[in-house]
């Protein structure tokens, strides 16, 4: 019973606390509506009155902007003038071979300009929009064969040094004295790694065979989790949405299919070409051929699940601050202000939820790249 | 839509760098501490295994030392009860032989006594036969005259005999 009690006492505790953040988020907000929001409001209206005249706020390249890739990687706007880190391009056009230089010289393009042929297409254009395209001699717009170091691509490199940085100084002391006891920092990679290898990769793959394995999964595991933590925080040089990209999931799903058919033994292949059903299903290939499909729907699925689960937690932030901005510029700086302390509450909320959705993501794709991995390596059952 | 579109550049950043941190990770990464936290369960379970074996032998020996510690009280028990039994016999027998000792000795005085009795009982007859003899020989050599004057003379001779034996 006392137990019981401590127990509503702490949830009521958490309850309080949850209640508190946003309260002081508001308190924080409605300080200063009159400072801050007129200014802000300045600067969109002084961004948007350029371009075309009385247009509103522009949720969708806002949002899309904020989640897709860019050439460079933008931290934030001081009297107008963007402040960004510029990446560079690498471009090749199939009439001026490559070409590489700093995206300062095609994002601060004004419209009709271009750079060397080259511009970045508008968010609103039909064709390619937001990525960088040439215009060629017959004064078609094409878009040349880009492997510029954009902005996720920042992110991905960030993430990857972050791993070797917080992973191999814990190997090297591991391999001087395995025996020692294991220092604070150790612990903390003994137990993540531990969280993976007994929670995830042992119960999907039998026997001794998980430790071929474990490497890859790890690898992909943390990659993912700490991207997705990464893309939450919202200031340089984190913030890239890595995971919520389709080009880099597609790359994990390709290698964890990799990964399960290559390795996988004897008894998978037969299972797929070969299964045993009744001899018309198969003599005729009804079977394999559902079989081979499944083998590619599943990485599929891995990929698809990963991308949209964290596009769309982006896009949900995205939407609930650009929300006061839409609302704002529609009935005046006072209304908008006040959808900021709604959208702020809610904000909190769900990047709280974010972080949830950031841990079970990337459990669920090792989860699943175990279990596959796990099934091709499975032996025949004695009858 | 556009977003739903993989782009090949970042494709290819993508597998380049997670090819390079999973292939330096999995020689220099992953093995090393898996390989350091299996060493390190093996070494537990086996301290484990080794306190586990000498709890046990610790556990024989304090039987055996309970056993000793038995074997030592039953010998302590035993030699105290003989000590016992010995010390009664040779209070026994000292007791016996100082009775006999006692008897002895009472025998002795008892036989001297008697010896000394006799002796003194004898001189006594040699003093009554002396004193007889000399009163006889007082009477015989007076004239006995009167019965009266005889008694009194025995009378005073006896007296005169009794001052004598009392000096």
């Amino acid at each position: 019973m006392n137990n019981v009690f401590k127990h509503i006492r702490h949830i009521l505790a958490a309850v309080l606390l949850m209640f508190m953040v946003p309260a002081m988020a508001q308190d924080s907000i409605s300080e200063m509506p009159e400072a801050a929001e007129p200014a802000l409001a300045e600067t969109i209206a002084e961004k948007e009155a350029p371009a075309e005249e009385g247009e509103k706020f522009d949720a969708k390249s806002f949002i899309f902007g904020h989640t897709g890739d860019s050439y460079c990687f933008h931290i934030t706007e001081i009297k107008g003038k963007p402040v960004c880190v510029w990446l560079p391009v690498i471009v090749k056009s199939k009439e001026q071979g490559w070409c590489v230089f700093s995206s300062k010289h095609v994002c601060e393009l004004k419209d009709g300009e271009t750079y060397n042929n080259f511009f970045i297409e508008p968010m609103t254009s039909d064709f390619k929009p937001g990525k960088l395209v040439e215009i060629n001699s017959a004064g078609e717009v094409v878009r040349p064969f880009d492997i510029s170091f954009t902005k996720n691509a920042f992110g991905i490199f960030l993430v990857c040094i972050f791993l070797l940085a917080f992973f191999l100084p814990a190997a090297a002391k591991y391999k001087k004295d395995p025996m020692a006891p294991p220092t604070r920092y150790q612990g903390m990679v003994e137990w993540l790694t531990y969280m993976v290898l007994d929670g995830i990769v042992k119960p999907s793959i039998h026997g001794d065979k998980y430790k071929k394995f474990a490497p890859y999964l790890l690898t992909v595991f943390f990659f993912i989790f700490f991207s997705n933590i990464f893309g939450l925080i919202p200031f340089f040089p984190f913030s890239a949405n890595v995971t919520g990209n389709l080009s880099i999931t597609v790359v994990l799903a390709l290698l964890t299919y990799f990964f399960v058919n290559v390795f996988g033994n004897k008894h998978y292949w037969k299972d797929i070409l070969w299964p045993d059903v009744p001899i018309f299903l198969k003599a005729f290939p009804l079977m394999p051929i559902i079989e081979l499909i499944s083998t590619i729907t599943k990485p599929f699925a891995l990929m698809v699940r990963l991308f949209a689960n964290i596009l769309a937690g982006h896009i949900i932030i995205m939407v609930l601050m650009g929300l006061i901005f839409i609302l704002g510029g529609m009935y005046g700086t006072g209304v908008g202000a006040g959808v900021s302390i709604i959208s702020i509450f809610m904000s909190v909320f769900m990047t709280a939820l974010e972080l949830l959705v950031a841990y079970i993501q990337a459990y669920v794709f090792t989860m699943l790249s175990s279990l596959f991995i796990g099934l091709a390596q499975e032996e025949p059952k004695e009858a | 839509m556009d977003l739903f579109l993989p782009e090949s550049g970042l494709i290819i950043w993508m597998l380049i760098a997670f090819l390079i941190v999973f292939v330096i990770l999995a020689k220099v990464g992953w093995p090393m501490i898996m390989n350091a936290v299996d060493k390190r369960n093996q070494h537990i379970i086996d301290s484990l295994k080794a306190a586990q074996e000498a709890n046990e032998a610790l556990a024989g020996v304090e039987e055996k030392r309970k056993e000793v510690m038995a074997e030592t009280q039953a010998e302590q028990i035993r030699i105290m009860k003989e000590s016992q039994e010995l010390k009664n016999q040779i209070m026994e027998e000292a007791k016996a032989q100082a009775r006999a000792e006692a008897e002895k000795i009472v025998a002795d005085a008892r036989l001297r006594i008697e010896k000394e009795q006799a002796e003194a009982m004898s001189q006594v007859k040699n003093e009554v036969v002396a004193l007889s003899v000399s009163i006889a020989e007082k009477l015989l050599q007076r004239e006995l005259g009167d019965k009266k004057s005889q008694s009194d003379y025995i009378d005073q001779l006896l007296k005169n005999n009794n001052q004598h034996i009392e000096a």
